[in-house]
């Protein structure tokens, strides 16, 4: 399979992917801004950018994994060699957070058109999708940069166009404007203080590489401008990922904004710096550093327990159908925080696989609420009765995501959880493992709520027509919940990617 | 008329415009070896057309640079700029690796020299444009605040 | 003492200035306040990184006098050279101020200039800083200016006020019957 694409790739794709995964959309958004019509010529750019980006990717991966235990590609940006130049770098690691991006982006933007059309006014749409694509490029940008700074950059390009695609949402429910500008105020809060932590190692080391910087900041564990840097990073990357104290932002913008960009935010955003934050815990910094000096262990692991627990009860008492899914969303970086507090392989790896599940079953989740939004108008539980008998199709596939949400097996969640509940087990932390089980009752719960709704209230509004969603959102929607079935009974493929990332952090693909 | 009770602005404004905006060039030109470049010069530009704006009204300077205009401005620099990097690889060097411009033997600096140039040409167009299409869009508002509101 | 206070006193002010922005960002129920309070903040970084780059005795970093010529002689083209050149000492000054100790001295002679330059890295670094404040700022005020459209009014509160009564109506609607929650 990794042969046969290596094949079919022209070389200079091949050469010049983790270059041109980020120029294409680069390139692309503002002339699609710019393209007359009604927005649909946008939307055909978008998609073909998009599918280009995800046939890159997974050159990239096939370029990855045609080395055992997984080579790593130094792309040097202008010919400037590392350490000094722009070094973008590739290795198991952001490969997956690359491919997952890019096949989420494709997805959500094939069904983007008929939501956008109905909540998009249409001299804003070629522009919504010139900012669509803006965002993309930010997330693939931080995901394949090697350079400290060069991420900020990268998450500051798709945080201001993500503000911009949330205040968008004001067309349908002008809440959604403060949702922006609290958004606004605290990404930016946590992107300046990711910068103020990247200025103090840059002080302490004199470089902004990280490869570089994770030679040089091996012998400065005592060192208090690195201390400091570090808590900088942590609580910054910590709001964009929605760590949870810092999380206040996002129930707020997932439940206003557009439902395409929810169900593209939703899926890859917070993964995103959930990434960088994993980047610089285990590969940046020394896992001594992190475990010996700053005692990570006694900051992520109630964190993430506290998220699990506190969010999980907050969605139960939700009456809105997207505010339950964003408080899930937090709940569930919990998970992904647990693992990765391990700080063991096979912790790192269940953070990682639960990762990319989340983004599938997440998007399967948002993209049927779309769907729901379209034909009903309404994304409050109330709406949502009796919609199994209307619209079989949309809210078959919207089970299926629920339960991969709530971790049935045979689903893509139980997977994940089981891996983190195993990795915990491992590590002697079964009381942790018990309250990973815990939060999944009160996923039953809060997630049971809406499917009992669905499938065994009768229908508010009677005069409600048996209406699916279109064709066009339908499809993308069973690609992923089948793909949480697809991983949910056969996950080796996944497991094999998360593996090697974990393996690239503690073998040292940087180092 | 009563309408030039500004007029020693009108008349201070009006040879310093294109001063400014010669100025911008030279700031641009100049990058090589002084302090400068696309970034400032797009600045100063943008402030030629903001003055114009700020003495005359809005209108006219909306005549004289549309606001379509100062978008599509920002949209071409994005362009350039990322042109420049194609135009790279396809001479076979990476993205915006400047010495491949020209197949140049090894120690060649036309490209280097070109390079930057062509660059901040990009950068230039793009924050004089999006310097425009902001002021454009907070000045061109209707101002529906009433007086007593303050 | 007072010397430990004033030989930082460029900390002092950066520190001064961030707690200025975040607390008008974090107590000030105006928007267009709060926005002030995010510029002053992210002010306050890029005088943190400016003061970073600052080397005793360390001027502007454009080579000049017989540095310049040195690395390119007269002919225009090759100034561009002599600027890679001078990235490639910068780089090397960069190290050296990282480092905490001011071998500047060290920096300049190892490379064979006969000036010393301030580090020019994090003023570019700040440039890309600033072009990503003021965006942020433009789409900001953006935002405010449709929230005054869309609720008459840019107080915080007075808007969370707004959506809870809009929250509670739709409570109402959906659950016909029962006792109002608040």
């Amino acid at each position: 399979m990794i042969d046969l694409i290596l094949q079919l790739a022209p070389a200079w794709a091949e050469a010049h992917a983790p270059a041109l995964i980020i120029v294409l959309p680069l390139l692309a958004g503002p002339i699609s801004a710019f393209l007359p019509g009604s927005g649909r010529i946008a939307w055909i750019m978008t998609m073909v950018v998009t599918a280009l980006c995800t046939l890159l990717s997974i050159i990239l991966l096939a370029q990855v994994r045609s080395v055992e235990g997984g080579a790593v590609i130094s792309y040097a940006m202008g010919g400037w060699a590392p350490p000094y130049g722009i070094e973008f770098r590739i290795d198991a690691l952001n490969v997956l957070v690359l491919m997952l991006v890019s096949f989420i982006a494709f997805l959500t933007s094939i069904f983007g058109w008929p939501t956008i059309r109905a909540e998009i006014n249409e001299e804003k749409r070629a522009m919504f999708f010139g900012a669509f694509q803006v965002c993309f490029m930010g997330l693939l940008g931080v995901a394949a940069t090697g350079d400290a700074f060069n991420l900020f950059v990268f998450l500051e390009l798709s945080s201001i166009a993500t503000y911009v695609l949330v205040a968008l949402g004001s067309g349908r429910d002008r809440r959604a404007l403060p949702a922006a500008i609290n958004y606004l105020l605290m990404g930016t809060i946590g992107a300046s203080f990711y910068v103020v932590g990247v200025g103090f190692l840059y002080a302490a080391t004199g470089t902004l590489n990280m490869a570089d910087l994770a030679i040089q900041l091996q012998d400065t564990s005592g060192n208090r401008a690195v201390q400091v840097g570090f808590a900088f990073i942590l609580v910054g990357l910590g709001l964009k990922a929605a760590m949870f104290p810092l999380h206040q932002w996002l129930p707020n913008a997932y439940t206003y904004s557009p439902s395409f960009v929810t169900a593209f935010l939703a899926a890859t955003a917070t993964k995103v710096a959930i990434y960088a934050l994993v980047r610089f815990l285990f590969s940046v910094f020394s896992l001594e550093f992190i475990f010996e000096g700053a005692s990570l262990a006694l900051i992520l692991t109630p964190m993430g327990i506290a998220a699990m627990l506190a969010c999980s009860f907050q969605a139960i008492f939700q009456t809105d159908v997207r505010r339950t899914l964003a408080y899930s969303s937090v709940a569930q970086v919990g998970y992904m925080l647990l693992g990765i507090s391990l700080g063991t392989a096979a912790g790192v790896s269940a953070g990682m696989f639960h990762l990319v599940n989340h983004a599938l079953m997440k998007g399967a989740l948002f993209m049927a609420v779309a769907g729901v939004v379209l034909t009903y108008q309404g994304t409050r539980i109330h709406d949502f009765a009796g919609l199994g008998r209307s619209a079989p199709w949309t809210m078959t596939a919207f089970a299926i995501a629920a339960l991969s949400l709530i971790g049935v097996p045979l689903t893509a969640g139980f997977q994940s959880k089981f891996a983190l509940v195993s990795a915990l087990l491992a590590s002697g932390w079964w009381w942790a493992a018990l309250i990973v089980v815990f939060s999944s009752v009160l996923a039953v719960v809060y997630m049971g709520r809406i499917l009992q709704a669905v499938f065994f209230k009768p229908p508010n509004n009677p005069q409600k027509r048996q209406k699916e969603a279109p064709m066009l959102l339908l499809g993308p929607l069973w690609v992923l919940a089948l793909a949480n079935l697809w991983i949910g009974i056969n996950g080796n493929f996944v497991v094999g990617l998360a593996n090697d990332a974990a393996q690239a952090l503690f073998i040292g693909g940087v180092r | 008329m009563k309408t030039d009770h500004h007029v020693i602005l009108r008349v201070v404004a009006k040879p310093l415009i294109p001063i400014i905006s010669l100025f911008a060039l030279y700031v641009h030109f100049h990058g090589d070896y002084s302090p400068g470049g696309g970034f400032q010069a797009g600045v100063i530009i943008a402030v030629a057309v903001i003055l114009y704006s700020l003495i005359f009204g809005i209108t006219p300077a909306m005549r004289a640079v549309p606001p379509w205009f100062a978008r599509s401005l920002s949209a071409l620099g994005f362009i350039i700029f990322g042109a420049v990097g194609v135009w790279a690889l396809m001479m076979g060097g990476n993205y915006l690796d400047y010495d491949a411009l020209f197949n140049e033997e090894p120690g060649g600096h036309y490209g280097q020299h070109y390079g930057i140039l062509f660059v901040e040409l990009g950068v230039l167009f793009a924050v004089a444009g999006s310097m425009l299409s902001i002021f454009y869009a907070f000045a061109g508002r209707v101002t529906e605040i009433k007086d007593e509101d303050w | 003492m007072v010397e430990f206070i004033l030989e930082r006193g460029n900390y002092w002010a950066i520190i001064g200035l961030m707690m200025i922005g975040l607390y008008t960002l974090f107590s000030s129920t105006n928007l267009i306040k709060r926005l002030v309070g995010l510029s002053v903040f992210q002010t306050s970084i890029i005088l943190f990184y400016i003061s970073l780059s600052r080397i005793d005795g360390g001027t502007a970093p454009i080579l000049f006098g017989a540095d310049a010529k040195g690395h390119g002689g007269d002919h225009a083209e090759d100034v561009a050279a002599a600027a890679a050149h001078g990235a490639d000492a910068a780089h090397g000054v960069a190290a050296d101020a990282g480092h905490g100790v001011a071998d500047t001295a060290h920096g300049a002679a190892s490379h064979g200039l006969e000036h010393i330059y301030s580090n020019p890295l994090p003023h570019v670094l700040m440039l890309t800083a600033i072009v990503v404040g003021v965006a942020t700022l433009a789409v900001g005020l953006a935002i405010v200016v449709r929230i005054r459209e869309a609720y008459g009014t840019i107080e915080s509160d007075e808007i969370r006020e707004m959506d809870l009564e809009v929250a509670l109506a739709e409570y109402a609607h959906d659950h016909p019957g029962e006792a109002d929650p608040a």
